[in-house]
């Protein structure tokens, strides 16, 4: 890793509070990283949206499980990582929810929705053997950032 | 900020007026309880107002469409009004902006009503 790198990694209850602990937390890293306000916001809605999937369909809401959740802010990018205890998943296998038969469905919604917000968007199995959520944005130009050093303010490097 | 809900009558139509996120947990879950409450006593033309909803997860945009089926189920009706920029991408970009009945102009909105 380079100096230039930041790294935040937290290990997060099975619990619906674990939601907004996790947007909160990363929307910090975002702001103090130049990013706008529409950017945060799709950031933090991502981030959400991993949290949820950890949350409900990887750890099946079992409080014994937690939730990993790891951000990296390079010279070019916020690299946001969810990675939960269950037995993972394959992309290639969650409905469309944009699909006639599945536009009523009341679920199925958070994938898209992280791959609509992000530049980069992936799931991997990850070291617990669960699902690990992968995805990134794009650092805002330094000319549009405070004082033209994106990126240079953020991420506290922390365990908790 | 948590999810805040009044109704109000606008002739036989109830309009619900909600403020706050529709997220996973209490706001979802205030959105589900509030519209069976309102079917349970019968009202069956719901106008919901979010123009006071900034903010709407994957979790609350499957309740706003449980409660759209839900009612619709019913004989009923439920129409969106006020829809702030962020709600409306997020129904545009999932489609469900052409599901829902959505309107800018309350007036408009309860005359719309069968």
């Amino acid at each position: 890793m380079t100096a230039e790198q930041k790294h935040l990694e937290v290990t997060l209850q099975t619990q619906v509070e674990s939601v907004n602990l996790a947007e909160e937390m990363c929307l910090r890293v975002a702001e103090a990283a130049g990013f706008g306000e529409d950017d945060c916001y799709r950031i933090g809605m991502s981030v959400r949206e991993g949290v949820i999937n950890a949350f409900h369909y990887g750890n099946q809401e079992r409080p014994d499980k937690k939730i990993h959740l790891a951000v990296d802010l390079t010279d070019v990018k916020m690299v946001i990582r969810v990675l939960d205890e269950g037995k993972g998943f394959d992309l290639a296998s969650v409905p469309d929810p944009l699909a006639q038969e599945n536009l009523l469905s009341t679920s199925g919604r958070g994938i898209f929705l992280m791959r609509s917000f992000m530049d980069e968007f992936d799931v991997a199995t990850g070291r617990t053997g669960g699902a690990e959520i992968i995805m990134s944005k794009r650092l805002p130009l330094p000319a549009a950032a405070p004082n033209g050093n994106a990126g240079q303010q953020a991420a506290p490097k922390q365990e908790a | 900020m948590s999810l805040q809900c009044t109704f109000r009558d606008a002739g036989t139509v109830t309009v619900v007026d909600f403020s706050g996120k529709i997220t996973l947990g209490e706001g979802s879950a205030l959105l589900r309880k509030t519209i069976r409450g309102l079917l349970d006593e019968g009202r069956m033309k719901l106008l919901i107002d979010l123009g006071d909803v900034d903010y709407i997860d994957s979790a609350g945009i499957g309740e706003m469409v449980t409660g759209y089926t839900t009612v619709k189920n019913r004989g009923g009706e439920l129409k969106l009004l006020n829809l702030t920029k962020k709600v409306k991408d997020l129904l545009q970009i999932t489609k469900l902006y052409t599901v829902f009945d959505v309107h800018s102009e309350e007036a408009e909105a309860v005359r719309s009503f069968k």
